[in-house]
């Protein structure tokens, strides 16, 4: 018991909930899987929401915490996904085992994502509001075109890189492994759902354990009054780098995972739309609530196949039911309901 | 006044130009250890000008400020809290979202030597620093009579403990120098009366010094040992209170002739 | 020669950038929301005119009416429908329904009208040529509309009863409503304005690119809104200038660098610009008072 507390640390009830929830779904899934009673479209997608789950865990790191719009998540997961593919192939026969080397490739996936996440935050953080939102999503954009003309190849004289045309000539029993527009192709896949479920939980105590620091108390006071924080001694840009580039490395474990899920993988999988699907499953789950974007993010991947049976309707109902969902938790009267209920509690907590 | 006193405030010749237009000038103040000091003066006289100053939130035009005998000349906010300077802000600057506890413990960040591996690993130096920190925080809350709401967001407080909270995340960064810009708006007659007690506490627990902007001439004229009055950016008056009570120059200021 | 005229083309491109581009500027300035459903709005402008073309033989002009009209009550009914009960709600709760209703809308269409590229019928035809030089008069007559709207609509902000309430609500909803506007007509009106001017874009984009799918107002909102901010957004004359920009910088970086790198460059030239003008070409700085 001193163990668990030790790694889960004091108090804070909204964490214990999550690395429960964690569990349990595990547990539940794993069990109805050795069943055989959980269909084949669900079980194709349990990879998927792992993923999604860790980069928007990473994301509300600095959309909810440090409170910075972030529309380039994707951009992240992007770097990751290719770096990883590419150390996956150039480790497949030096490491052997398939559950060491899809650990290598997440490590290796999310410190080169993180380290583009630094070079980035030094002109994105920078700005401020809307400008920043735009320059994230400027270097989404950007990130997306380079990987789109990228070539990689493997052969006996080490990697070859080729940019926009390729004019590689790759030596006897060499291959490609990035090939400009249709992205990696032929990578092996060795993602499982257990190496998802370990990187969540991972991911939700580098997070909570930031968050419940005096870092993440310095991200939360640059979010909630950046003048404040820095006439009591916060470096505010230093601070907003750190939870910048968390959330990147985060989303490049997660476009790790993804990729070595698949053979192959275009880079315009990571686009404009899969960064906005990924602050939706933020937003919906709530800011800086982890619990939350477990939740909303588990929900929302498989909603559309549970959807199915609307056949061609059923991304005309998500779209619905997002708009609604929007409007009913900001709706006024449903709003003042809970916070009575929620103040009730506050109160009798106290005496 | 005894010469021979610690100087912790030592500004000279400050001045700040905003496109052309002089805000303050011509600025000379002394401020002694353990010493409550009053900056008064009618609305748009330049005090808050010169806080923003004092804790580099502006970079000063002219003149140089010393505190505790170090020259701030090139020093950022962050850097001049490090020197000893905090402030609390006249429209109240909170961590609104955070706890009452937190607020107070982010004033100690500095303070707070632990790395970011240590807590992301949960290291034991992780747990023995939060703890003193927390211990130390909860302290600082009592004297302001805060700790029963040290689990309250911080934006939920009544206005009065806003106040409050602010001037003890303040004292939290460990200051030579504090500032409270306006700490009795708003309040009733009873809680600045309160206040008043507060602020002498304050001097004596923490041996601080503290300079006040304030428009309650009771508060001023009852707690402050000098005052300096500004006008239009520039020194009318300095000295003790009855002093500046008599001044002709300082009733026409702010009455108006 | 070559470099004139892709320069003008890059202005061509660029005037449907900056028409889009005022749309999201004036919706962001009044109801300070980032709309990314816009681009979906000149999608189902470009299907209503292609209809009223192809399938019903109409008169360019009329196609152009019908797609306006159309897109600007579609613009009405999604602000009163999605946005208006989120008034005062968090920015981000309305982005993220302003992708809700882009999704809708995108999959609304793909119901209707099936998900197969449609083409566009040719509206004008001929070049002008001036010695070397070959201009199509298409590039022209959308240069023009660029201009034309971009007077009309900085006299109707300036000299009308309505432009001034605009500029009122956009400093100050709250004071402006104290004032006796109508701050909510206030803001349909913006969303019609911007909504019919995203029409008139989808006809001239239309007439230039001729392919008319789905998704095919996703990249163009995207590029819009980066021309919006590049002229620093809020700023009418800024949406013109940085969508001019735009599609300048894009057309020759096409032209002279690399097609396919022509958008990382577009995007890197706004990065820059916002390093050296934090607030855009135009926009204000807003000092936040300590």
């Amino acid at each position: 018991m001193k163990l668990v507390k030790s790694l889960f640390g004091p108090k804070t009830r909204g964490r214990s909930i999550s690395f429960a929830l964690v569990i349990v779904a595990y547990i539940v899934i794993s069990i109805l899987q050795s069943a055989g009673s959980i269909p084949r479209m669900i079980s194709s997608l349990l990879v998927p929401v792992c993923c999604y789950i860790v980069a928007a865990i990473g994301l509300n790191m600095n959309v909810g915490i440090s409170g910075e719009l972030n529309l380039g998540q994707a951009g992240f997961m992007s770097v990751g996904g290719f770096s990883a593919a590419i150390t996956n192939a150039v480790l497949l026969n030096t490491v052997s085992n398939d559950f060491v080397r899809l650990l290598i490739c997440i490590v290796i996936g999310a410190l080169i994502a993180g380290f583009v996440g630094w070079l980035i935050s030094i002109p994105v953080l920078k700005l401020e509001g809307d400008y920043l939102a735009i320059v994230t999503l400027a270097f989404g954009q950007i990130i997306m075109s380079l990987m789109n003309n990228l070539y990689v190849g493997f052969d006996a004289d080490g990697i070859h890189f080729g940019f926009i045309n390729n004019t590689m000539q790759l030596g006897e029993g060499g291959k490609m492994i990035v090939s400009g527009p249709m992205g990696v192709t032929g990578n092996k896949m060795i993602s499982t759902f257990t190496v998802g479920f370990i990187l969540i939980l991972i991911s939700l105590l580098v997070v909570y354990n930031i968050i419940y620091s005096k870092e993440g108390r310095a991200i939360q006071a640059c979010r909630d009054n950046k003048i404040a924080a820095e006439t009591i001694g916060i470096k505010v840009s230093s601070t907003k780098t750190l939870a910048f580039v968390v959330s990147s490395a985060l989303g490049g474990a997660a476009g790790a995972l993804y990729m070595m899920n698949y053979s192959s993988v275009a880079a315009t999988k990571f686009d404009f739309n899969t960064s906005i699907l990924i602050l939706v499953y933020v937003v919906l789950g709530g800011l800086g609530n982890m619990t939350g974007t477990l939740i909303s993010t588990s929900v929302l991947v498989l909603l559309p196949e549970m959807l199915r049976f609307l056949s061609s309707y059923r991304m005309l109902v998500y779209a619905i039911v997002l708009i609604v969902m929007m409007i009913v938790t900001n709706n006024e009267q449903i709003k003042t309901f809970f916070e009575k209920f929620k103040k009730q509690k506050g109160v009798q907590a106290h005496e | 006044m005894s010469e021979t006193r610690e100087k912790v405030l030592e500004v000279r010749n400050l001045g700040i130009d905003f496109g052309g237009l002089t805000a303050v000038n011509n600025l000379d103040l002394d401020i002694y250890k353990g010493e409550i000091y009053g900056l008064i003066g009618p609305n748009g006289a330049g005090k808050t000008t010169v806080f923003n100053m004092l804790t580099k939130v502006y970079q000063p035009t002219r003149g140089t400020i010393k505190i505790a005998g170090k020259d701030m000349d090139k020093l950022n906010p962050v850097q001049a809290n490090q020197v000893g300077v905090a402030r609390t802000f006249q429209n109240i600057r909170l961590f609104s979202n955070m706890s009452v506890l937190d607020n107070v413990k982010t004033g100690m960040h500095n303070e707070l030597k632990y790395g970011l591996f240590t807590s992301i690993l949960r290291l034991p130096k992780y747990y023995k620093l939060e703890k003193e920190s927390t211990q130390k925080a909860m302290e600082l809350l009592k004297i302001f009579g805060l700790d029963q709401f040290a689990d309250l967001t911080a934006g939920n407080l009544p206005y009065g403990a806003q106040r409050r909270l602010e001037i003890a995340r303040a004292l939290a960064t460990d200051p030579k120098l504090l500032l409270l810009d306006e700490p009795a708006a708003g309040m009733n007659p009873q809680e600045t009366e309160d206040l008043m007690d507060m602020i002498r506490k304050i001097r004596n627990h923490f041996d601080i010094s503290i300079l006040l902007i304030e428009h309650d001439m009771k508060l001023v004229m009852g707690i402050c040992e000098r005052i300096t009055v500004l006008n239009f950016g520039q020194v009318l008056a300095q000295g003790l209170p009855q002093e500046i009570q008599s001044n002709t120059e300082v009733v026409k200021a702010y009455i108006g002739e | 020669m070559a470099f004139l005229s892709y320069l003008i083309g890059g202005l061509g491109l660029g005037s449907v950038y900056a028409i889009i581009a005022l749309g999201y500027s004036m919706v962001y300035g009044i109801a300070k929301m980032l709309n990314f459903a816009h681009g979906d709005v000149i999608m189902v402008g470009a299907f209503v005119a292609y209809f009223a073309l192809s399938s019903f033989g109409l008169p360019t002009i009329v196609a152009l009416i019908l797609s306006v009209v159309a897109c600007t009550v579609l613009g009405i009914v999604v602000e009163k429908l999605a946005y208006k009960p989120l008034r005062g709600a968090s920015s981000l709760s309305v982005l993220i329904t302003a992708i809700g209703v882009s999704y809708f809308l995108q999959n609304a269409a793909m119901l209707m009208w099936g998900t197969d590229t449609k083409i566009f019928p040719t509206i004008l035809e001929g070049t002008l040529t001036i010695g070397e030089l070959s201009i199509p008069y298409l590039t022209l007559l959308t240069i023009l509309s660029c201009i034309v709207i971009m007077v009309v609509l900085t006299m109707f902000i300036n000299k009308t009863k309505t432009g001034r309430a605009m500029r009122a609500c956009s400093e100050d909803k709250g004071a402006a409503s104290l004032m006796g506007i109508n701050v909510n007509q206030i803001i349909s009106i913006t969303f019609a304005i911007g909504s019919g001017l995203a029409a008139i874009a989808a006809v001239l984009l239309c007439a230039t690119y001729p392919s008319v799918y789905p998704t095919l107002g996703s990249m163009p909102g995207i590029k819009a809104f980066t021309a919006a901010v590049l002229g620093g957004i809020g700023s009418i004359p800024g949406a013109f200038l940085g969508g001019l920009l735009l599609g300048v910088i894009e057309n020759l970086a096409r032209a002279y660098i690399s097609t396919q790198l022509s958008d990382a460059i577009v995007f890197m030239v706004l990065i820059v610009i916002l390093l050296i003008k934090p607030t855009g070409l135009l926009g204000k700085k807003v000092n936040v008072k300590v």
